[in-house]
């Protein structure tokens, strides 16, 4: 192997072969992918998924700039695969088509926390996520997650007495005698976004497991993947 | 391909032909490496300390989650992305640049062409690292997974990178060498492959992302590449470099280096969508980086022969040599850490441990064990010929090897063992999820005594270095080692 442009040649032919094959080719299939129309049972016409509206997409940016993906996954795996299913973080496996809109995408590789994919339905309350952002003690007693105190201003109750928005707290975690502890707009954006996480339309290529016919939505469930083409 | 010289220089690395003037000849082109490899390995080993201290400050985080919680720039989901920035493009990729710039002038037998240049590729990659770092802690990281430094940093590093592109291929053209030392296949194909990868994940992920989950393709195309076809080939090509060198004994079999090096080149870029088992792309892109993943017991197989075969029968000569010790123990780590990856991408194995601290145990295996112990390795050998300097004080030698060893075995094992339960806990539905993270605790406290270990036996290889170098510029300057200038008498360099 003494030959400088054969050497030039192999090297460049290997990765020029993994490039058409995991960057154009998934590109080719998956890079069009437009929403679905269908209209559902009381004949309303439901497109989706949709963008998120502009304090959603705010607060994605938050979610993006504080680095949750490195603990919190969105995605669910097919049932019989893991337990996402029975753990209640989704009612399907996600597909390629739920993440159209996402920039960037989210996955995530880890689960030092829950998976968020559905959290915007499997907790819906506004006062829950504040509490939980401005101490994760308060909501998930022995969780991992640092508090975000920062996203929060803690201030004196003004003349007209406490803030509409001012957090409920009580015991260790209450503010001070005459201080209130109120969410920013960057604490409000992020859980505009966390309520948006949803997840739970069916595709035609993941349709919602019924009830009564597990063995069917199971098959359903694991043997699709994604359409062919769009 | 050519069919395989049977003459020695094929299984040696033959930087020089043996005879008069050969250490003439390797002392100039030692010489001529001083400033530019210098310059990438320093700057590299202050990146390693600060890439230590923000690996400490996010290990502790995630048991003692108040801990300096209150600064925004230090929560979890920053520090532990710029840890990764640092030590990755900061300490691994400089001092892999910098040994490769020293094996490529003396495996083609010229002494370093445009110093100048490499010099200011380097000036640009610090900067654009400090820049991208800063943009990560304030709040700019892209949350791309090895790809967090915004886009108004990474021009200048893919400036930087360029250079350094040039500055081989001109090496290359240059070299008086004619054999091709199989070290050399890999270190060009690490040159050529990175700024390719580089330049299609940020134009695919940041400049223009592409649409929905074709960026989780391309994001894993490129992060297990950044291993598969930039460290790796760097690592081999040291191992296949220094082993040999140092035992003075040539390696095993040609034709497995041969082997070795194209099936790494056909299945290593294909494996990268095993890290999207289960995710929402379709069956077949993840199935073909499976199939290629398990295609990887060819060339670590063959790889393995070739190193360990080489050293078997030598290996008291470990006691003497710390760049063997650390090459070995890199070229061991290697072993291991592909035959855990191969494992890792199984369907049913990654159902358990896929989004669980046994995968950082196995990037550490990896990164560490094998990549950075192999840099540590190659800088104790090209250190001293580049300053004509010795190593000043060997009890810190022995630290570094020490500390670095016990801390990357507390690190490795006991995280993948509890990665490996929080798994099994994990898919156990029954088990409440903050049982879950409660188990992983004992086991994350174990990987900050770990960290603590690593960044001692750093610390030591710092001053070490330090020591030598004051050796060489400082006020106390020491005269130089005759054996390392090719002369016969000593001189005082500098004076």
């Amino acid at each position: 192997m003494n030959y400088g442009p054969l050497l030039f040649l192999g090297i460049l032919f290997t990765l020029a072969s993994s490039w058409v094959g995991l960057v154009l080719m998934p590109n080719r299939q998956l890079g069009g992918l437009t929403p679905d129309t269908s209209t559902n049972a009381a004949g309303v016409v439901v497109v989706y998924p949709q963008a998120r509206p502009g304090e959603a997409q705010q607060g994605a940016e938050i979610y993006r700039s504080l680095g949750c993906v490195y603990c919190h996954s969105q995605q669910v795996r097919p049932e019989g695969f893991g337990s996402d299913i029975e753990r209640g973080w989704g009612k399907r496996r996600t597909v390629s088509r739920d993440y159209i809109y996402d920039k960037p995408v989210m996955l995530g590789t880890s689960r030092t926390g829950p998976d968020l994919t559905n959290i915007g339905e499997r907790q819906p309350s506004v006062e829950w996520h504040l509490s939980h952002l401005y101490n994760p003690q308060i909501t998930s007693k022995g969780s991992v997650m640092p508090p975000y105190p920062f996203l929060f201003e803690v201030r004196p109750v003004g003349a007209r007495g406490p803030s509409a928005d001012a957090l409920k707290l009580s015991g260790e975690h209450a503010a001070p005698a005459g201080f209130e502890v109120v969410p920013t707009a960057a604490a409000k954006q992020l859980v505009a976004y966390l309520r948006s996480l949803k997840t739970s339309s069916p595709l035609p290529e993941a349709p919602l497991p019924r009830k009564g016919e597990s063995d069917d939505a199971k098959s359903s469930a694991t043997a699709t993947n994604t359409p062919a083409s769009k | 391909m050519s069919a395989p010289s049977k003459t020695l220089s094929a299984l040696m690395p033959g930087d020089v032909p043996a005879g008069d003037g050969r250490r003439a000849l390797l002392a100039e082109i030692d010489a001529s490496c001083r400033v530019p490899v210098l310059f990438f390995v320093v700057s590299g080993l202050a990146w390693l300390l600060l890439g230590t201290l923000l690996a400490l400050v996010a290990s502790i985080k995630l048991h003692h989650p108040g801990f300096l919680a209150s600064w925004e720039f230090l929560t979890f989901g920053r520090v532990r992305p710029a840890h990764l920035n640092t030590v990755i493009y900061g300490w691994a990729s400089q001092t892999g640049i910098g040994v490769t710039l020293w094996l490529m002038c003396r495996l083609c037998r010229v002494p370093f062409v445009a110093p100048g240049l490499a010099t200011v590729a380097a000036v640009f990659w610090n900067l654009g690292l400090t820049v991208g770092t800063a943009g990560i802690l304030a709040g700019d990281s892209t949350s791309i997974e090895w790809l967090e430094m915004p886009r108004y940093a990474t021009p200048i590093l893919f400036v930087s990178y360029a250079m350094i592109a040039v500055w081989s291929v001109i090496t290359f053209r240059l070299r008086t060498e004619r054999h091709l030392y199989v070290s050399q296949w890999y270190l060009l194909a690490a040159l050529l492959w990175f700024p390719w990868l580089y330049a299609t994940a940020q134009i695919m992920l940041v400049m223009e992302p592409v649409r929905g989950t074709v960026q989780a393709a391309v994001n894993w195309w490129f992060a297990h590449n950044v291993l598969g076809l930039w460290f790796t080939p760097i690592g081999l090509g040291a191992i296949y470099y220094f082993i040999p060198k140092v035992i003075g004994r040539p390696i095993h079999s040609y034709y497995l280096s041969v082997l070795g090096f194209w099936s790494l080149a056909l299945f290593y870029n294909w494996n990268g969508l095993h890290h999207l088992i289960g995710g929402p792309l379709p069956a077949w892109m993840i199935t073909v980086s499976i199939v290629a993943s398990v295609m990887m017991l060819v060339p670590v197989t063959v790889v393995a022969i070739n190193h360990h075969f080489t050293m078997w029968g030598h290996f008291s000569k470990l006691w003497h040599s710390p760049t063997l010790r650390f090459v070995v123990l890199g070229a061991v780590c290697y072993t291991l850490t592909s035959l855990q990856g191969i494992a890792n991408s199984l369907r049913s194995y990654s159902e358990v441990v896929h989004f669980t601290h046994h995968t950082i145990a196995h990037a550490h295996l990896g990164v560490y064990g094998f990549f950075t112990m192999v840099m540590f390795g190659s800088l104790y050998y090209v250190l001293p010929r580049i300053t004509c300097r010795e190593w000043p004080c060997l009890g810190l030698v022995s630290v570094h090897f020490w500390a670095c060893t016990l801390g990357l075995f507390l690190y490795v094992v006991p995280l993948s063992v509890g990665g490996f339960l929080q798994g099994l806990a994990m898919n156990d539905a029954s088990v409440p999820f903050l049982k879950v993270v409660e188990g992983t605790l004992p086991w994350l406290k174990l990987r900050t005594c770990a960290g603590l270990l690593l960044g001692l036996g750093h610390l030591a290889f710092v001053a070490n270095v330090a020591w030598m170098l004051a050796r060489v510029f400082g006020p106390y300057r020491k005269p130089v080692v005759a054996l390392l200038t090719g002369q016969e008498t000593p001189v005082v360099v500098g004076k």
